[in-house]
């Protein structure tokens, strides 16, 4: 038993070193020329463009809940407050649950699909044909998703708040029948612009993970299907482990410097 | 440096381990230019490990590969590229790249130099495809094509870039005999054109008497035997007799590639096959 527990700390510990050393490995790449333009642009398609629908659909529940849930608990318990739902559902949004649902969705959607991806050319020998084809794995492959993902999780973070917030008014005015002056009123004023802000620096980390664990558990992927199927799944397990760490981690630095 | 070999690849003492096991112990071949050398043995001896050493995907424990005369590994990595760029390689699924067109396959090397016209790369790609024989296929994706042709489209892209040497792995496998032998005949095709150095892995004799200037068989992850086609066919040597003949019994026994051991008494031949 404590041989299985010592072996398994042992296999992460060594997993973080790989980890950070692709990081490395891709940070120099990014600046060599020449950049892998198309590659780039398809995989802010895909990650992007791609994840819109499902962004949207778990920013307007999540709002619509977050308003109906708080709505209700502040008519029942404290009369006269229920016009605070509005900053509630905005603060929460923006700083914790946007950056980390969307997160989790991307993870589901485009990490998972890199991993596979990955996964499939390296047990078809495709990584190997890139390199006998002068191509760098890393270069051609991890550096265009790695950038895609930081640059397009800030951006679907941004459209989860404004769209969940959206969510929120509608399940406030239409179902609850709260004012609508008030409600906007206590948004504008509980919510500041670090909130959004926090939550925008959290979605970046969280971009770098899903697209760097991703690709990485890609190109460890060993066997067939069976592999790569493996790998897919211990992919989006290990990015949403590690989402939820760093979460944490950012939370408690970002608040206690602001 | 004049010290350098009349070899054109040369493997001295190669040696590797892989997942604990030792795959290659201590390997030397020697590859005359423009000749074409085919390496025999039963899966998982260690033949395709061995030609990815050769091209610069493994680094050996032990040993070196010397490509005409110049060492691989241990040299900075312009220099290495430089040797490898030298390389064409036919996968043994044929390795296309799925996202892309069969020409963007072709001329991939091309593409990603950005040194090309497009008009260039046109004309590499039609020519390319017409040397293995197929044409009205650059538009289309890999998985639109049979395993044969997506076999000569690997071809088409290892020579798109006019390599000195070419590694063919497993060049026949998975291919009917018709197809095989097409591709036998593409692999010559290739060498009198072409003026190439090949090294081509297989188990299939037929391919290997056809295609080969000489034969050698890697049993156990060292080299046992090489010569002339005729000569191997004539070979005293036991482990080469049991396999060029393809007889389930005799000196080769262990062979799964867990390095467990076949069960015991094999020669007496309990098995199906009839006496």
């Amino acid at each position: 038993m404590i041989r299985f527990v010592g072996a398994k700390t042992l296999d992460f510990v060594t997993q973080l070193g790989e980890i950070a050393l692709l990081l490395m490995e891709t940070v120099r790449n990014i600046f060599r020329r020449p950049f892998p333009r198309r590659n780039f642009f398809e995989q802010i398609v895909k990650i992007g463009w791609n994840s819109i629908p499902v962004t949207f659909f778990t920013a307007i529940s999540t709002g619509a809940i977050l308003a109906l849930q708080t709505g209700y608990a502040m008519m029942s318990n404290v009369k006269g407050t229920e016009h605070f739902v509005g900053g509630v559902v905005a603060l929460s949004v923006t700083r914790e649950l946007g950056p980390i649902l969307c997160a989790i969705m991307i993870a589901g959607r485009a990490g998972s699909g890199i991993t596979a991806e990955i996964g499939t050319m390296k047990v078809t020998e495709q990584i190997d044909a890139l390199v006998t084809l002068s191509a760098n794995p890393v270069h051609y492959l991890i550096v265009p998703r790695v950038l895609a993902g930081v640059i397009v999780l800030p951006l679907l973070t941004l459209f989860t708040d404004l769209v969940a917030i959206l969510g929120g008014m509608l399940v406030a005015f239409l179902e609850m029948g709260l004012n609508e002056a008030q409600y906007i009123e206590t948004t504008l004023r509980m919510l500041t612009i670090s909130d959004i802000n926090n939550g925008l620096i959290k979605s970046v980390v969280f971009g770098l993970l899903i697209t760097l664990i991703a690709s990485f558990e890609g190109f460890r992927t060993k066997g067939g299907a069976e592999g790569v199927g493996k790998s897919t799944t211990r992919s989006v397990v290990m990015i949403c482990m590690s989402i939820l760490f760093f979460d944490y981690v950012l939370t408690s630095l970002l608040t206690t410097n602001f | 440096m004049s010290q350098t070999s009349d070899y054109a690849i040369e493997v001295r003492g190669l040696k590797k381990q892989l997942g604990g096991k030792e795959v290659l112990r201590g390997v030397d071949l020697s590859i005359c230019r423009g000749e074409t050398m085919v390496i025999i043995g039963q899966s998982g001896c260690g033949k395709s490990v061995l030609l990815k050493h050769i091209v610069g995907l493994h680094y050996p424990d032990d040993g070196e590969v010397f490509i005409d005369g110049k060492p691989l590994n241990g040299v900075s990595s312009a220099e290495r590229l430089a040797l490898l760029s030298e390389f064409g390689m036919l996968f043994q699924g044929a390795a296309l790249f799925d996202s892309l067109t069969i020409a963007e396959n072709v001329v991939f090397r091309h593409i990603q130099s950005r040194r090309y016209s497009q008009k260039e790369m046109d004309r590499i790609v039609d020519e390319k495809l017409e040397m293995v024989g197929l044409s009205g296929v650059a538009h289309l994706k890999p998985a639109e094509l049979s395993g044969g042709m997506q076999k000569r489209v690997g071809l088409a892209r290892a020579i798109a870039a006019d390599p000195k040497f070419i590694l063919y792995d497993e060049p026949t496998t998975g291919l009917d005999p018709i197809m095989a032998d097409q591709i036998n005949d593409l692999i010559l095709h290739m060498k009198d054109m072409l003026n190439v150095t090949s090294i081509a892995v297989t188990h299939d004799m037929v391919s290997a008497y056809k295609i080969s200037d000489r034969i050698s068989m890697l049993y156990q992850g060292e080299v046992i035997e090489t010569d002339t086609p005729e000569r191997i066919q004539r070979s005293k040597n036991p482990y080469v007799r049991q396999f060029i003949r393809g007889e389930a019994y005799g000196p080769i026994t262990t062979v799964r590639p867990f390095g467990r051991t076949a069960p015991s008494g094999t020669k007496g031949g309990k098995h199906e096959t009839p006496q």
